[in-house]
């Protein structure tokens, strides 16, 4: 994992994606979207259902293989940092495996990967309390809340410190006190880990509260509407009281008159790329 | 649990009480309405029938049990073995898909003169096959149909892993599918032993369960018969009980 300064930790260079239809012309997930991510940012994509958000996501993951366009994650073409195993991912189901403990399920990863025993077992013990759950490593998925669930895929997702995390609705199916108290241990994980991430989310206020730049897309063909830099300062100084910040609200109602207004330009442009 | 308690007493009570009314009722309408043997025999008859012929019955549970034991073992290994490659290849399972459902049809049992033919009069060869050919269509059936239940989630995840394939069946594939293998054995377990003893009617060496309420019922021993008939019930309880045993075991923690 060779993160010099220079290079980007996602760099997506106008990516299309066309899912065929049995007939017709098909449909077109994502049009020409170009993207950068720098090394520790936290860039959030938002937009209505259907505009290619998770599609994106899942082209970076090399889940998916995008019609044109190229995909570099840390320099490296998609399918390598794969391989090389340079992101870790969470998405909106927990997905636990659950004939696996908590512990268990963390050690995945690792344990697929050839890693030994010993250092298995600790790194897990140190995720478990990352996300708060000391009490809970030998329990079941199925005696856990959704909260706890999503907090063992997060911790499971980190579990070989990944210099990219690549998260797809994370929160989604949370109720919104959870959420919230999530998205605060996140922004910690985040300054802990110092890892890039890439957010996908349909919740506003989550991605202004958690990002650097937010990306707003339009649906129908999926394209970049615009990115919006979220001034809130550094990660590290995020905490509940910046929901009460002018800040805050300013680049909250930013992102909204995006999603919302069509061709109105956002007035104080500054901190706004138009593409 | 304190709530166990008045669920023991509902689960195990229960039951008991309920059949031994039953049996006292059965007796007493015997002895009241004087209803000959041939008919139905009194309970107690029967199982001091059994008692009696203690064991002629364990002897005959043993021939039958093990032709079963073995059915059921060759037909789960075919149907296990089988549903993995239909699930690995497309073009398998397509071409297998109809033999099985023809075969899922056929009354298997029918199939057992044509095979005592086949492997001799002699030999127990032919109601083993029968059974293995009854445990192999629902062990096969459900053993597929858990190989297709990987959840797409845990697909994903596999192939961010970057993982080969056989890692990833191991990890998530088989796991999965345990608990739908173990409910075709459940299912499978009682088939064949009702394989294997109604093949027994259709010849063959005697000894097991069959072949002994046959003979027993042809020379007006019905106390006998039913004794038998006692018996086969407890082979197919025994064989249900352990395949159950095997799944709540194995499958504990698989609840999708």
């Amino acid at each position: 994992m060779t993160n010099t300064t220079d290079v980007p930790a996602v760099d997506v260079h106008s990516v299309s994606r066309i899912f065929a239809a049995r007939k017709g012309p098909g449909v077109t997930a994502l049009d020409d979207v170009s993207l950068t991510v720098a090394p520790g940012e936290f860039v959030s994509l938002i937009g209505p259902s259907g505009c290619g958000k998770s599609t994106l996501l899942r082209l970076v993951a090399d889940l998916d293989v995008p019609t044109s366009g190229s995909i570099e994650v840390f320099g490296k073409p998609a399918r390598q940092a794969r391989i090389d195993q340079d992101y870790g991912i969470a998405f909106q189901q927990a997905g636990l495996l659950p004939w696996r403990t908590v512990a268990g399920n963390i050690e995945l990863p690792l344990e697929l990967h050839g890693v030994g025993k010993a250092t298995r077992r600790r790194r897990a013990a140190e995720l478990i309390t990352l996300v708060g759950l000391a009490d809970f490593a030998s329990h079941y998925p199925d005696q856990l809340s959704g909260g706890m669930q999503q907090r063992v895929a997060i911790a499971r997702s980190l579990a070989e410190s990944p210099s990219l995390l690549l998260m797809d609705e994370p929160f989604g199916a949370l109720d919104e006190m959870t959420r919230e108290r999530m998205q605060n241990e996140l922004v910690r994980i985040c300054v802990e880990t110092r890892a890039a991430v890439v957010f996908v989310t349909h919740s506003i206020p989550e991605a202004v509260f958690l990002s650097n730049r937010v990306v707003v897309m339009s649906p129908r063909p999926g394209r970049i509407r615009s990115i919006v830099s979220v001034g809130l300062g550094d990660m590290s100084g995020r905490s509940e009281d910046l929901r009460e910040n002018e800040g805050f609200f300013h680049s909250l109602s930013e992102v909204r008159d995006l999603l919302h207004g069509d061709a109105a330009a956002p007035t104080g442009a500054q901190g706004v790329e138009t593409r | 649990m304190r709530t166990s308690q008045p669920r023991l007493v509902q689960t195990v009570l229960a039951p008991i009480v309920f059949g031994v009314a039953v049996i006292a009722l059965w007796q007493a309408l015997i002895t009241g309405l004087g209803i000959k043997a041939f008919i139905l025999p009194a309970p107690f008859a029967i199982g001091a029938e059994f008692a009696g012929n203690l064991n002629n019955v364990a002897s005959g549970m043993a021939v039958t049990g093990r032709n079963s034991l073995i059915g059921l073992i060759i037909g789960a290994l075919f149907g296990i073995t089988l549903a993995i490659l239909a699930a690995l290849a497309r073009l398998l399972d397509e071409m297998v898909a109809p033999v099985v459902a023809a075969l899922s049809v056929v009354p298997i049992v029918a199939l057992a003169p044509v095979l005592y033919t086949m492997f001799g009069a002699g030999a127990e060869t032919a109601r083993q096959l029968v059974a293995a050919l009854a445990v192999f269509v629902p062990v096969y059936f459900n053993t597929l149909k858990g190989l297709r239940q990987v959840r797409p989630v845990h697909r994903d995840l596999m192939r961010a892993y970057a993982v080969t394939s056989w890692q990833a069946t191991r990890a998530v594939t088989l796991p999965t599918a345990l608990p739908y293998v173990f409910t075709g054995l459940r299912v499978a377990s009682s088939l064949a032993v009702i394989s294997a003893l109604i093949a027994e009617y259709f010849g063959g060496p005697v000894g097991g369960l069959g072949k002994s309420i046959t003979s027993a019922a042809s020379s007006s021993n019905y106390g006998l018969a039913w004794a038998y008939v006692l018996g086969s019930i407890i082979l197919g309880l025994l064989f249900y009980c352990a395949a159950l045993a095997v799944e709540k075991l194995v499958t504990r923690r698989s609840g999708g």
